[in-house]
């Protein structure tokens, strides 16, 4: 990286959310975070990605729908309250939008700190409060025709493992 | 004005995605402006009823029942969220 080419190095944190419909390079992402920042210890990231089967039924297409302005809203909430329990370094959140296929990546979350578990719960944590409080709707296409997806009573109590 | 939005199932079945309403005379809250709304029959009646499941947010918030909605507000419904 440019930055650590150059020694410099930053102690800052940053908070990152992009809802795009372009795909993404966890490793990339990571190198990004890491450059030149030498209070990182940890790093947890978790991608999230389209299966070709959901509930009994092939999917072959799936397409995201979200409430721009509201999305962005609900993750840098979602972002702040990790903050607020866990001491971490960084926190990215992206997530796509449009039309995906099955393998194709949909979200990637990454939270940096000096030791694992502060990264490891809080990574966590954000997967959870996004599946249940992001404004994201999912439509699949299988043989019958297109559905919604229904929310996931799992989901609910994922999330509230954390309150 | 409310700028009153739709998203996902309920933009389908309700077959908009905006429009805006002149706050109804007495609605002063999130479940006044669903019975409202509802009150509009077929589809409404219908994807609003409360035994379905959606969401409200009032001005990108998540809202509940007894949330206030004012003039001006941007009120959307849509189904509970299932991204990641």
């Amino acid at each position: 990286m440019n930055d650590i080419a150059r020694g410099e190095l930053r102690n800052d944190g940053a908070t990152v959310i992009r809802v795009q419909a372009e795909d993404f390079d966890v490793g990339v992402e990571i190198a990004r975070l890491r450059a030149g920042n030498p209070r990182i210890g940890a790093v947890a990231s978790f991608v999230g990605v389209c299966r070709d089967l959901n509930d009994g039924a092939a999917v072959a297409e799936m397409t995201l729908e979200h409430y721009p302005g509201m999305t962005e809203k609900a993750l840098d909430g979602i972002a702040r309250e990790a903050r607020g329990r866990w001491d971490v370094i960084d926190i990215v959140i992206v997530h796509r939008v449009g039309p995906m296929r099955p393998t194709d990546q949909i979200v990637l979350v990454i939270a940096t700190s000096a030791h694992r578990g502060e990264a490891f719960a809080a990574c966590e944590f954000l997967m959870d409060y996004l599946k249940t409080r992001a404004p994201f709707w999912k439509k699949e296409r299988t043989p019958a025709g297109d559905r919604w997806v229904d929310a996931r009573a799992t989901d609910d109590a994922a999330a509230e493992r954390w309150s | 004005m409310l700028n009153v939005l739709y998203f996902a199932r309920l933009r389908e079945s309700l077959g908009r995605d905006t429009e805006k309403i002149e706050l109804p005379p007495g609605v002063a809250d999130v479940a006044g402006l669903t019975a409202w709304l509802r009150a509009r029959g077929e589809a409404w009646e219908r994807e609003l009823a409360p035994g379905r499941s959606w969401r409200v947010a009032v001005n990108q918030d998540m809202a509940r029942p007894e949330s206030p909605v004012r003039d001006g507000d941007e009120v959307a419904f849509f189904p509970p969220v299932t991204g990641g």
